[in-house]
């Protein structure tokens, strides 16, 4: 096994267990957590077979390996930059929707209680 | 039975203008006798809007967070909504709309039944008219407003609006949040409701600054335009 092989797989065995222990701490919800496991699994199916690469780019049609790498990646990553915005654009919403309920029980609350004021 | 008129006035750092907008409109009475109330929407404010507010007879409802005018105005009908108002007025807290032009709005509103009034400068040229890019803003957004519901809408930015029942239905679970005016008109009307306009005078906002300057204006056209053609293409 090659030097970058040994590299790659404990590099990847850190990130899993890093993984694990921000969902174990809550700190990570599960939905989120699945791309991330996704993405180590591909890297250490590679890591182990060192022709993949090769093999891919042939079966693709790519020239070089490395670029179906970059071309990979950079799709998997504006697919989850997007996941992303979707994510915020819903807690936005929720948010709004939060603030607005709060904001109007407080006035209803506050109304309450100066009207039960008065009779004393 | 008379009915119940809620005017909502979204602020937003107008503690200098609100004292005197919130005082003329403890002098106006509206036609059908009408009953009003006043809700003033701040929406988490730096400077001291909600204690000015709260000096006058006025209602106030104090966002934790900042929504925006869309999100705050929304509130508003939220209000008018769970507490059995017919009518809701924008009026903003700056004073370029004069309390004294609400009757406008609702006695055109009982003339026409229609369900969304809006209170336009240019119907009539008279009063405060903007600035001349805004007023070619304003012309852009009355034809792409023209393309998309077949209104004849001048002043589709004008946030002086009243909303009846029906409208007050369908803002309190869909309006934007950012500049929400023209927007909302295509969403109104694709939930097929009757939008006219109605001439009023308006004056130079008496504080505050505009929420759109500089490159904020082109960033405004883009991101309305963008958001009334997804409106427009929306299943209401």
């Amino acid at each position: 096994m090659a030097k970058i092989q040994i590299i790659t797989i404990a590099a990847n065995v850190l990130f899993v267990f890093y993984i694990s222990r921000l969902i174990i701490k809550g700190r990570l919800r599960e939905e989120y957590a699945i791309v991330w496991v996704i993405c180590t699994a591909v890297l250490m199916l590679f890591s182990f077979w060192r022709n993949g690469l090769e093999v891919m780019a042939r079966i693709t049609g790519v020239y070089e390996a490395p670029n179906l790498v970059f071309t990979g990646f950079i799709f998997a990553i504006l697919i989850y930059l997007l996941h992303l915005s979707v994510v915020a654009s819903k807690l936005h919403n929720d948010n709004k929707k939060l603030a607005q309920e709060i904001s109007l029980l407080k006035e209803r609350f506050e109304k309450h209680l100066n009207n039960n004021k008065k009779p004393l | 039975m008379p009915g119940k008129v809620l005017i909502v006035i979204p602020c937003y750092n107008e503690e200098a203008s609100l004292p005197d907008v919130l005082c003329e409109l403890q002098q106006t009475t509206l036609p059908g006798g009408y009953q009003m109330e006043v809700l003033v929407v701040n929406d988490c404010s730096k400077d001291n809007t909600s204690a000015v507010a709260k000096k006058s007879q006025a209602a106030v409802i104090n966002l934790p967070v900042n929504l925006g005018i869309g999100g705050a105005v929304q509130t508003g009908i939220l209000y008018a909504r769970d507490n059995g108002f017919d009518i809701a007025i924008q009026l903003d807290g700056d004073g370029q709309h004069p309390p004294k032009e609400l009757a406008k709005l609702v006695a055109f509103h009982l003339e026409t039944g229609a369900n969304v009034v809006i209170g336009s400068r240019f119907l009539e040229k008279k009063g405060f008219q903007s600035s001349f890019a805004r007023r070619m803003g304003i012309r852009y957004f009355h034809w792409v407003n023209r393309l998309m519901t077949g209104l004849q809408i001048y002043d589709s930015t004008s946030g002086f609006r009243l909303f009846d029942r029906a409208a007050i239905e369908i803002a309190a679970v869909n309006y934007p949040d950012e500049y929400p005016e023209p927007e909302s008109l295509v969403v109104f009307s694709k939930a097929g409701l009757n939008i006219a306009e109605v001439a009023v005078l308006m004056s130079p906002r008496l504080g505050g600054t505009s929420s759109i300057r500089h490159f904020g204006s082109l960033y405004y056209c883009i991101k309305v335009s963008l958001a009334m053609l997804f409106s427009f293409i929306r299943k209401p």
